[in-house]
């Protein structure tokens, strides 16, 4: 596995997110380490703009021609914007993770739990723990 | 003498479409022509149609040999073993077939009168009675027409209980090792899913579940065994947190298989189950054909069962609706009857004995693939399982190839792969499930293709282009899932 971006948060469930601190917005979408874990992207399904989501629970899933993954949020809030563009080209996913291929971004309800979300150094320890096990 | 049946390559058909076949002016049959009384009752000439539009002209034998050609292509537990862990590929004995084309279960009408079908109500009435019996659970509806069917029914008729209390409530708590299907029976009943980890042993973790239970918390949905192929050990403890809070525990029964006779479900403090007749109770499973997924509830929720409910009056078995907590019908009818005839021959013939060496058997044939596949294969709990064993890829990694090419290599060697890639907590998973009906000299002959595959590994192209000897090698799966061909146009007309 390449580097991960350094300045974004991580999760257990192998998500992403990326603070807008001026607009408010935090942008999500699934890790390097899943994507290769996933294999092919098919198909991925995104809630629809206005859903209120909580932490930790599914606002979507993502099916590759493994499995049908659900999609855990990182952080309680509303969904304001979703990646249009997955629904022609789901492989964005798969081929560029951290930057084409995000999945939606929201409004938190409390920005402070954004600083509690693992950092680049914690996930990487993550990733290699669940290597090694 | 080499006890196992090698596969090999055979002759097979590449066949057209039947439409594609046809031919103008040919026909396969032959209809008489109404005369006299039957001509003055037949249609009228005016609804009649001389063609219709699009449909094959063939011959007899060409039809005849187009579907068996097709059948050909086919593999199914028949043919040989069909390891599809959590789905349960058992041989069906065809004694189950033979009970169930019987005249008067087949020649008989929803509409006709109760006092005409009294048989059939009987072996409704008695189904659920011995289904209610072998799960410890207090009444059981066979109405849902498959297990996920049930799943949501069990759903449904908590949500009704919790809003008769004032509070339908808003989540369900779900473990990672759960059918893929349950998350999708709590959606349709509007509730919120929260996934519970298991613990490095497997199992769901009462602690984890105290933490997540609240009074927003309308239930706990967990399978056990679970997919894991893992007794849930904290059963008693987990379902005590959950009713202390007001939820309700459903089972997910699917694999009640390896349980009968050694552990009822209701003892344990389940409110509401499932069961999945051609799982546990060997009737047909696959191809689109009809389920069964009868439900069993504790006494807290028999009220919401479905209706009509069938009772026994000395005059008879009735059908009753009279019950203003029922969640209503949720089938046409009554079920699928003739799966229900299927499982209660199985069940009348099995026996209370029977059924507890089926999961006896269940249980020893997975612990036997786990412990002579465990020497060379990483299984992803090694503790003594019951129906089930779950592998998972590391070995494969090191070796160079993935579990969907070994998989697909399995094919070569005769056998349907087990279920790859779930449950989705182990990574790379191979969830094999070998079924009671599988002799030792069957797993055994499993065993040796799953070794040869991993020495093959050496040179990797053998495996990672199977399968071989089929009529069609490795398909493109990314591009037929991305570019789907849904519908078929004549030649031309698109």
């Amino acid at each position: 596995m390449g580097k991960i971006p350094e300045n974004i948060r991580y999760t257990r469930d192998h998500e992403w997110a990326a603070l807008d601190a001026g607009a408010g917005l935090v942008t999500v979408g699934i890790t390097q380490y899943a994507a290769e874990k996933l294999g092919d992207v098919v198909f991925v399904e995104l809630p629809e703009v206005g859903t209120e989501v909580e932490a930790d629970e599914t606002y979507g899933s993502v099916e590759s021609t493994k499995a049908v993954s659900d999609l855990f949020c990182p952080l309680a809030g509303k969904i304001e914007e979703v990646n249009d563009g997955l629904e022609d080209n789901p492989e964005l996913v798969s081929e560029d993770p951290f930057d084409e291929g995000w999945l939606m971004k929201l409004s938190p309800r409390d920005i402070e739990d954004y600083s509690s979300l693992m950092s680049s150094e914690d996930y990487e320890a993550f990733t290699a723990g669940l290597e090694n096990e | 003498m080499k006890r196992c049946a090698e596969a090999t390559s055979g002759l097979l058909f590449r066949e057209p479409l039947i439409f594609e076949r046809s031919s103008p002016g040919r026909e396969g049959y032959s209809v008489p022509t109404p005369t006299g009384r039957k001509r003055a009752a037949a249609i009228p000439g005016d609804y009649l149609r001389d063609s219709i539009p699009g449909m094959p002209e063939v011959a007899e034998p060409e039809v005849v040999r187009h579907f068996l050609r097709l059948s050909h292509w086919n593999f199914g537990v028949d043919v040989g073993m069909y390891p599809l862990g959590s789905c349960t590929m058992k041989y069906n004995p065809k004694v189950n077939e033979a009970v169930a084309r019987l005249g008067g279960f087949t020649g008989i009408h929803p509409y006709m009168p109760v006092a005409w079908v009294q048989g059939a109500l009987q072996l409704i009435y008695e189904l659920e009675r011995y289904l209610a019996e072998i799960s410890g659970m207090r009444a059981v509806t066979l109405q849902p027409a498959a297990g996920a069917h049930g799943e949501f029914t069990g759903m449904a008729m908590i949500r009704k209980a919790l809003t008769e209390r004032g509070n339908p409530r808003t989540k369900v708590l779900i473990p990672d090792t759960a059918h893929g299907t349950n998350p999708a029976s709590c959606r349709l009943n509007d509730y919120r899913i929260v996934q519970l980890r298991s613990t490095s042993e497997g199992v769901v973790d009462p602690e984890e579940v105290a933490r997540r239970m609240d009074d927003e918390t309308a239930a706990i949905m967990l399978t056990n065994p679970n997919t894991l192929g893992l007794f849930e050990t904290h059963i008693e403890e987990i379902a005590e947190i959950v009713h202390e809070q007001g939820g309700f525990v459903f089972c997910d029964g699917a694999n009640m298989n390896a349980l009968l006779g050694r552990a009822k479900p209701g003892a344990m403090g389940i409110d509401v189950m499932q069961f999945n007749l051609h799982k546990t109770f060997s009737t047909p499973h696959g191809g689109g054909g009809p389920g069964s997924g009868p439900v069993g509830v504790a006494e807290v929720l028999e009220p919401y069962l479905p209706t009509p409910r069938i009772q026994a009056t000395p005059d008879g078995f009735e059908f009753d609706s009279d019950r203003p907590l029922s969640i209503g019908r949720i089938k046409s009818f009554f079920g699928n009857f003739t799966i229900m005839v299927r499982a209660y021959a199985y069940i009348r013939e099995m026996g209370p004995e029977g059924l507890r060496q089926a999961s006896d058997m269940a249980v020893l044939n997975a612990n036997y693939l786990r412990k002579r596949l465990g020497d060379s294969f990483n299984v992803a709990v090694d503790v003594p399982c019951m129906h089930e064993v779950v592998l998972d890829d590391r070995v494969l990694t090191k070796a160079g190839i993935k579990t969907m090419d070994l998989a697909k290599r399995l094919i070569d060697k005769g056998f349907h792969p087990p279920t790859v890639y779930f449950p989705l907590c182990v990574s790379g998973a191979l969830m094999i499930e070998p079924t009671e009906t599988e002799s030792r000299e069957t797993l055994d002959c499993f065993v040796d293709a799953m070794h040869e595959i991993l020495d093959e590994a050496r040179k990797p192209e053998t495996v990672t282009s199977a399968p071989q000897v089929t009529g069609i090698s490795r398909v493109d799966e990314v591009r037929a899932a991305r570019q789907p061909v849904l519908k078929w146009s004549p030649r031309g007309a698109a």
